[in-house]
């Protein structure tokens, strides 16, 4: 602890950055950021700030806020991807609702240093698609560290699945129509559980059960069903148990979302979507990358993730498919916001990070170029006033 | 008389068959030869499947040309895809490890619509490859994107008369259980040699007979391409990846005399030192993180730069479904980023791509005299706001991005893409995905 104080007590860093993308505002140029205790303590032009003699200047071309991954498998689902470093799917039953992923993730992991040397500096990690329920996701830091350090939320959203991948892994559901009868079941008893739960007489309540627990915070909104969903029909069968339980539903994946914005804007689901170079293929043979721009202009607000992979690449970086969703239609604010300050708010945690604002989270990415262009290196990343990564191929 | 009549004939037939077509005259772009210098707003004319010339604003054009305004695009020769799995090729089955009687070409849909991905990325050649998951998965085949409806419209006969070589592959790849699969990598070896070994005696055999048929050893289909190999006239593609296994792979190439290609080299920039020595090109993958399976752990943008340094002939490949065929472009620009330099990566995307294949006498680089196979970029190849308008093929514009059809197979959406593909490939029984 005196160790992390001092640390932090010696990380005074002043950013100058030619230009500062701040997620925000509107670029700023010729900025300098002050970080001091972690936290960011001032963001704006170099003619107006003056730099303290004691702190450390880094040089960058551009810089932007600590990237979010607004869904990943890393720290859980390894990078070797043999049956011991692959936790994400636990296959003895599609509903297990109560799995943690905090007693699963791993913050050494090799891929959460890779994602961190690439400008990811906040994950939401967890169990994967796959299963009804597959288990809880959680939200972290990617500095090096214990479990407890580095996560920002142990329990996140509830991981539920609909499509072809269930019925690839379970004997039953083995259908659409039965993955949503199994699914309402479940939310049912969970209701039920609910109410007796609150009998004013405690003798009369069952026993508490785990899996009952999580299903009630999610019956009361006090987590989101995170709901991986691609074709039509998936995506409206999540709106339609979302809409029976009322729950606050973030659909994943969403590769046909473009085909139903009206419905998506009504139902108020938020989206995740799927790795702008995701695979064509299964449940996601029509997905466009087009869709970022196209839910864009059409007011959804989006976040992209890595999403999930099973072979080569074991995970995507969210800093790539957001550079490619450049190409395909949308802006550079926009799509920068979609690995920062988007996530940050569907996740509930934009007032710790997601933008450069003084008083936040003193995470950072310094680029010696465009931060979206093929050619350019992540320099510098700085996660709560740490510089984690120094990268040798920046002059 | 007679004579007379044959001249006539033959000219008449001449206008018939290869009809002198409009030529066309690309005007204005930066035009990319790859193995000569690049002209600013320079010219090309193209006609009857062929470069006609390239150079200055200023040579000499037809007068009866089409003109094409090209001001403000770059044009560089089509690319050349060195490994790929488009059109659902098939090796062998699960019952050998070795199978060089195969070949992918007799499975391949050759209008399958995978082809439009590569279409779109600028992707104009390409060896499709057979497997994975076998010591030698079969012959491979190599295409020109074409448009056709049988495969042998698509075929590209290269320098040494054949239209494709032999893929093998080592390291956990090959591993399986059963049905006289290797174990280890020491017996995946054995089983090469002890086949190459048979090939050497066969080969002999054949040349003990010289002319005379009689003496020939009895037709061979598991020989024949091996001799081949053996010949140098059947490139050999080597999936290795690691370190022990790219040594491996010179060692057999070294005790049988054959030059392969190796390829993916996840661990090549720990050998890029043995690589040049051997003098073995190399066709790289590149993935935007590491792992996925053991062998890929320690991949890295830096191999290309890393193996240029070295002296080695570096070129690149989609292994498509694995990365996409359409953002092949960016696999270079990635190992630009990380040190090797913008003209090697040219090259590997064209003429070195080529000369893996035998090929560079006709594909790879913009020359007269060569297949007009070509690419119109919106700017830099190497930039992400970079767009692929359009791809040319042997003087047929076979992409345009402005028409939405083909700009469709560039985005994707809905019905854009059939479901059977089958660019995916199986692994060994150590590699495949735990989900």
């Amino acid at each position: 602890m005196l160790q992390i104080l001092i640390g932090y007590a010696q990380a005074q860093i002043a950013v100058k950055a030619e230009t500062l993308y701040t997620a925000t505002t509107s670029p700023i140029q010729n900025a300098v950021v002050l970080i001091e205790g972690g936290k960011i303590k001032a963001v704006g032009k170099a003619a107006d700030i003056t730099i303290p003699p004691n702190y450390k200047v880094i040089q960058a071309k551009t810089a932007t806020p600590g990237l979010i991954d607004a869904r990943t498998l890393i720290g859980i689902s390894g990078i070797l991807n043999i049956s011991i470093d692959q936790d994400q799917l636990e296959k003895s039953s599609p509903v297990q609702p109560e799995l943690r992923a905090m007693d699963a993730y791993n913050p050494n992991e090799a891929l959460v240093k890779y994602a961190r040397d690439c400008g990811v500096t906040t994950i939401h990690t967890g169990h994967g698609i796959g299963a009804l329920f597959s288990g809880q996701t959680m939200i972290a830091k990617t500095k090096p560290g214990t479990t407890d350090n580095v996560i920002i939320k142990p329990l996140s959203m509830l991981a539920m699945t609909l499509g072809p991948s269930v019925s690839g892994n379970y004997s039953s559901p083995g259908t659409k129509a039965k993955e949503v009868s199994m699914i309402r079941a479940e939310l049912i008893k969970a209701q039920d559980y609910q109410k007796k739960m609150s009998n004013k007489d405690s003798s009369k309540r069952p026993a508490f059960d785990m899996k009952m627990d999580v299903l009630s915070q999610l019956l009361k909104g006090e987590i989101k069903a995170l709901i991986t969903a691609n074709s039509s029909v998936d995506i409206m069968n999540a709106i339609r148990i979302a809409k029976e339980f009322n729950l606050k539903l973030v659909l994943d994946g969403a590769a046909e979302a473009y085909l139903l914005i009206d419905e998506i804007k009504k139902a108020k689901a938020e989206i995740i979507l799927h790795a702008t170079m995701a695979r064509n293929e299964d449940d996601m043979l029509n997905m466009t990358r087009e869709s970022a721009a196209l839910l864009t202009k059409a007011g959804i607000p989006v976040s992209i993730e890595s999403g999930q992979e099973a072979y080569v690449p074991k995970t995507r970086i969210v800093l790539y498919e957001a550079a490619l969703t450049l190409a395909f239609g949308q802006t550079f604010e926009e799509a920068l916001k979609s690995i920062t300050i988007n996530p940050a708010k569907l996740l509930g945690i934009d007032q710790r990070v997601g933008s450069i604002e003084t008083g936040k989270d003193a995470d950072m990415v310094m680029y010696d170029g465009d931060p979206f262009e093929y050619t350019t290196h992540v320099c510098n990343v700085i996660i709560d006033g740490q510089v984690v990564t120094e990268n040798e191929s920046c002059k | 008389m007679k004579r007379t009549t044959l001249f006539v004939l033959l000219l008449w037939m001449s206008e018939k068959t290869i009809a002198q077509e409009k030529p066309i005259v690309f005007k204005g772009a930066n035009i990319i030869t790859v193995t000569g210098q690049t002209f600013s707003g320079g010219t090309m004319v193209v006609q009857n499947g062929k470069i006609i010339a390239v150079g200055a604003a200023n040579i000499a054009t037809p007068a009866n040309a089409t003109i094409v305004d090209a001001a403000g695009k770059t044009i560089m020769p089509g690319i050349v895809d060195t490994h790929s799995h488009l059109g659902g090729p098939q090796g062998g089955d699960a019952t050998n490890p070795l199978n060089p009687e195969v070949r992918a070409m007799d499975a391949i849909n050759p209008i399958s619509d995978g082809f439009k991905k590569a279409l779109a990325g600028g992707i104009t050649t390409i060896n499709i490859m057979p497997g994975s998951g076998h010591l030698m998965s079969g012959q491979t085949v190599y295409v020109k994107m074409r448009e056709g409806k049988i495969i042998e419209d698509l075929l590209i006969t290269n320098e040494k008369g054949v239209n494709g070589g032999m893929k093998m592959a080592n390291g956990t790849n090959s591993i399986r259980n059963g049905n006289g699969f290797p174990g280890t990598r020491a017996k995946s070896a054995s089983l090469d040699r002890e086949l190459l070994l048979k090939a050497q005696e066969y080969k002999r055999k054949m040349e003990r007979a010289g002319k005379d048929s009689s003496k020939l050893p009895e037709r061979d289909l598991r020989m024949e391409p091996l001799v081949e190999v053996l010949n140098g006239k059947r490139i050999v593609h080597f999936h290795t990846h690691k370190y022990n296994d790219i040594l491996t792979v010179i060692r057999l190439s070294k005790e049988f005399g054959f030059k392969p290609v190796l390829h993916h080299l996840s661990e090549g920039w720990m050998v890029a030192e043995e690589i040049a020595k051997a003098g073995l090109y190399c066709s790289i993958i590149t993935i935007d993180a590491p792992g996925g399976k053991l062998e890929a752990t320690n991949l890295s943008f830096k191999t290309g730069g890393v193996l240029e340094k070295a002296g080695v002939q570096v070129g690149f490949h989609t292994d498509d479904g694995i990365t996409d065929s359409r953002l092949f472009l960016r696999s270079a620009a990635l190992n630009v980023r990380e040190g090797m330099s913008r003209q090697k990566a040219l090259e590997g995307l064209t003429i070195v791509g080529a000369k893996m294949l035998d090929l560079s006498t006709r594909v790879g680089s913009l020359e007269e005299g060569k297949d007009a196979d070509f690419v119109l970029l919106s700017g830099d190849p190497f930039s992400v706001y970079t767009k692929v308008e359009q791809t040319w093929v042997e003087g047929k514009k076979r992409y345009d991005i402005s028409n939405p059809e083909d700009r469709a197979y560039l985005t994707g959406g809905y019905g854009v893409y059939s479901a059977d593909r089958g660019e995916f490939h199986h692994h060994g029984d150590e590699e495949d995905g735990k989900q």
